[in-house]
């Protein structure tokens, strides 16, 4: 038999108090970062605006690129060069509403580009426009969708366990998005909608390790019921560390590949999402198991039998 | 292996059949070549087609666009009909369009998703869902009644530039905000103001600045003409005055077609000719006999295409719209004015284009990445669970099978995160496994027989895995509810992933430990 981490004994309850800073001065020092960056960098499906993606036959300097954006209104575009030199990443914060009958911006930009570079050839890899009202909707239902997806995993662990083990999920859950939220904020990569669906799986995949957690407690405090119950927490704990680290391993080997090898186009999400995962592991030992071992002391003292 | 282990043989039995038809298209789809589709009857590939596994958008290439109505001309209780017609109108536009399988779906209440897959001319894409269509053939002002309106337009502009001064001082008659940009005032070249091409985004702004069409007469309107011209070796576009009352509308239209030639000026200048029906004749004849001499503009979303002079009447049901048209431009154009105006204008809110070869780079790069994930999966659960490993990685296996059936029944579309939501299946799926196997090695280190241990693995497991996948499925409802285009394949597939897990790694891997325990002498579990 083949094991991965051997029989422990560690003492995860008693030094919950460490934990708890951890904890607080990471959230701070996203709290810091949220101030200084002046806010979250949302990606154009949240602010509005145009983003426009093309690829040069000839690599070219980014200069050229950002001559002929201006030449065709959009002095204000934020220019990424990228792959040999030949890929560029054009955002205009500005959304653009286009009727028909009009030169689309991207349009405008590759005959610029081309009639600048005799014998170069652009091509349109692609091109999102948002209006910036479709954009505070989206960014309204985003917003919505995490706290309602919050109050159903409460309710769901409230009914299954117990309601102050939900609120322990729950808190967790919230711990780990802001946790990767600092993370992308630190980064300075953009909250967009594939952030967002990152965002909602860990809400309800990190909440599965506190529940192998919860799941032990349980029954644990079935079978030892003499023991006090820091150090049933304690054996609990102890007891599914191999399982709750394995559970993430494997989604941690599929998220890490998406993150080396998926390109462009998902890195945002695969970021947020291995990052997170490992931080979820973290937290239902941490946070969620501590916060529920010390909500159910303070009532228990408030309420002598 | 009671009456128990029949059931559950004959259920998966059902569920891979089940599975075996839904992905027989798509297998059959994909697998053929590209002489063999040609080969084959056109229908039944359509059908084949529909029926298959379809990627989406972000990974063929096309565009997606969400249109919004403008509901300002409309009642409330307008819209709704208002939108069917709307709808209905941009699928006769877009069915012409030439694309492999557009699709239009309604968006609440004002608004339409048009999906237009596969390689396409984004810019002409836009024109043609973007205008409004509403041709119009109204008369020209006669040049007394043009110059009375524009001079009208001049003193209210001067009145409003000298501060509020009241509009009959003497210095107002002596500023000509709007006639100055027209160097050849009081001239009316081709029927309107001519206004050189430099002067026109000035032009507009005065004109919008005082609403010129609340001030005008309540019969005029002043409208733009839809192309430049060239007026004496300067380029540049007429401003016309024209009735506000259209003489005839698109209802009067019978066909329009595209047409090389239509145009004496530019011989080889593609035109759109239009027929007129019944009505829609009597009415031009009536209205060319009452005007001769007078000029017709044909008005399209509100700009002049053309202005013609009416030599006589005019008895026959043709007319051209002329201009500077591409060959294609006229074939749009001749497809919109067929499909019929939209009822209100609508408006461009998202816009998603994904070019071909982005898409195909999606596709190599994503499936990459899941199968390598995929691969480091099945060989960390081989290596740490050995043959109990193995049984998990044949529950995946079939995990996959019903996801992708499930996919392809539904008629679903694959994304590049539908894709990314695979390898995160994959990498979740067995966890289910894991939790079972963990339990089976604790249960047999307290002393448990090999039975009894597999017994326990899988009922003490079964709560912990239950209550994870909802969990994750809670998160997945929720994101699909919200989500639209590539992310709602993230979550469907997320969704679907975990639902099948719950079957396959719980029933069918307790199936072959059931079949590997039954045997006789069978003390020892590879584990």
């Amino acid at each position: 038999m083949f094991k991965l981490i051997p029989e422990t004994h560690i003492d995860f309850m008693g030094k919950r108090r460490i934990f708890y800073i951890l904890s607080i001065s990471v959230t701070l020092i996203g709290v810091v970062s949220y101030i200084l960056h002046g806010g979250f960098k949302y990606g154009i499906d949240f602010s509005g605006g145009r983003l426009i993606e093309i690829r040069t036959s000839t690599p070219l300097p980014v200069d050229h690129v950002r001559a002929a954006a201006a030449d065709a209104g959009f002095a204000a575009a934020e220019i990424q060069r990228s792959g040999q030199g030949d890929i560029f990443l054009i955002r205009i914060p500005v959304a653009s509403d286009q009727k028909g009958g009009a030169l689309s911006p991207s349009a405008v930009l590759r005959q610029d580009l081309a009639a600048r570079n005799p014998g170069l050839t652009v091509e349109l890899l692609r091109e999102e426009n948002i209006g910036a009202k479709v954009g505070k909707e989206i960014r309204n239902q985003a917003f919505w969708a995490i706290l309602l997806a919050w109050g159903l995993l409460l309710i769901y662990v409230a009914i299954r366990f117990e309601f102050w083990f939900g609120v322990g999920a729950v808190v967790a859950t919230i711990h780990d998005i802001l946790m990767t939220l600092t993370l992308l904020s630190l980064l300075g990569r953009e909250i967009t909608m594939p952030v967002i669906a990152a965002l909602l799986t860990l809400a309800g995949y990190s909440i599965n390790d506190t529940i192998i957690v919860f799941d032990r407690i349980r029954e644990e405090l079935v079978k030892l019921r003499r023991e006090p119950l820091i150090n049933v927490m304690n054996i609990s704990i102890n007891r599914t560390l191999s399982r709750t680290m394995i559970t993430v391993l494997t989604v941690l080997f599929t998220s890490s590949m998406l993150l080396v090898f998926g390109g462009p186009v998902i890195r945002d999400f695969a970021i947020a999402i291995t990052f997170g995962m490992a931080v979820g592991t973290y937290s239902s030992v941490f946070v969620a198991s501590a916060l529920a071992l010390d909500i159910r002391r303070g009532r228990e003292m408030k309420t002598p039998a | 292996m009671g009456s128990n282990f029949r059931w559950k043989l004959l259920s998966l039995i059902v569920l891979v059949g089940l599975s075996i038809y839904a992905l027989y298209p798509t297998i059959r789809y994909y697998s053929m070549s590209e002489p063999q589709r040609k080969a084959m009857d056109p229908k039944a590939l359509g059908d084949l087609r529909a029926d298959a596994l379809k990627l989406g958008l972000d990974l063929q290439g096309g565009m997606h666009l969400v249109l919004e109505l403008d509901r300002s001309a409309l009642r409330d209780e307008e819209v709704p009909e208002a939108m069917a017609r709307a709808i209905e109108i941009m699928r006769n536009r877009v069915d012409r369009f030439g694309v492999a399988e557009p699709s239009i779906q309604r968006q609440g209440t004002d608004r339409m998703l048009i999906e237009l897959p596969g390689l396409l001319d984004k810019d002409r894409a836009i024109n043609l869902v973007g205008q409004t269509a509403l041709l119009e053939f109204k008369l020209v002002k006669n040049d007394q009644d043009g110059h009375r309106a524009l001079e009208r337009l001049d003193r209210v502009l001067a009145a409003k530039q000298t501060a509020g001064a009241p509009a009959d001082t003497e210095l107002i008659g002596l500023t000509h905000p709007l006639t100055e940009l027209m160097p050849y005032w009081p001239d009316l070249p081709y029927g309107g103001s001519f206004v050189p091409e430099a002067d026109i985004p000035k032009a507009k702004a005065l004109l919008t600045s005082v609403n010129a069409d609340s001030i005008l007469p309540i019969d005029a309107q002043v409208l733009w003409g839809k192309t430049s011209e060239i007026y004496q070796g300067t380029s540049g576009r007429i401003l016309y005055v024209l009735d506000r009352r259209p003489q005839l509308t698109g209802r009067g239209l019978a066909s329009a077609v595209r047409r090389v030639g239509g145009d004496a000026t530019r011989p080889n200048a593609a035109s759109v000719s239009i027929t007129l029906n019944a009505e829609g004749t009597r009415v031009f004849r009536r209205v060319t006999a009452q005007n001769i001499g007078r000029l017709l503009a044909i008005v399209l979303d509100d700009q002049v295409a053309s202005a013609p002079r009416i030599k006589e009447r005019i008895p026959t049901a043709q007319a051209s719209i002329t201009g500077s048209f591409t060959d294609e431009e006229a074939k749009d154009l001749a497809t919109v004015l067929q499909a019929g105006a939209l009822p209100a204008p609508v408006t461009i809110i998202q816009e998603m284009t994904v070019g071909a070869s982005l898409g195909s780079d999606s596709v190599r790069r994503g499936t990459n990445a899941a199968l390598i994930g995929a691969a480091i999966v099945v060989l960390f659960m081989l290596v740490y669970y050995r043959g109990s490993g193995l049984v998990a990685v044949v529950a995946l296996f079939f995990n996959m099978l019903f996801l992708f059936a499930a996919l392809a029944g539904m008629r679903g579309t694959l994304t590049l995160p539908g894709i990314a939501g695979l390898a995160l299946v994959v990498g979740m799926a067995v966890d289910a496994n894991v939790l079972i196997f963990e339990r089976i090695r604790e249960e047999m280190a307290a002393g448990k027989k090999l039975r009894g241990a597999i017994d326990a693995g899988f009922n003490r497991a079964f709560r912990a895995i239950f209550d994870s996948n909802v969990t994750t499925m809670i998160s997945a409802g929720v994101l699909w509810w919200i989500a639209s285009g590539p992310i709602q394949g993230f979550a469907t597939t997320l969704f679907i992933g975990v639902l099948a897990n719950l079957y396959t790694a719980v029933m069918i891997s307790r199936m072959i430990f059931d079949v590997y325990v039954s045997r006789p002498g069978v003390e020892k579990l590879s584990i």
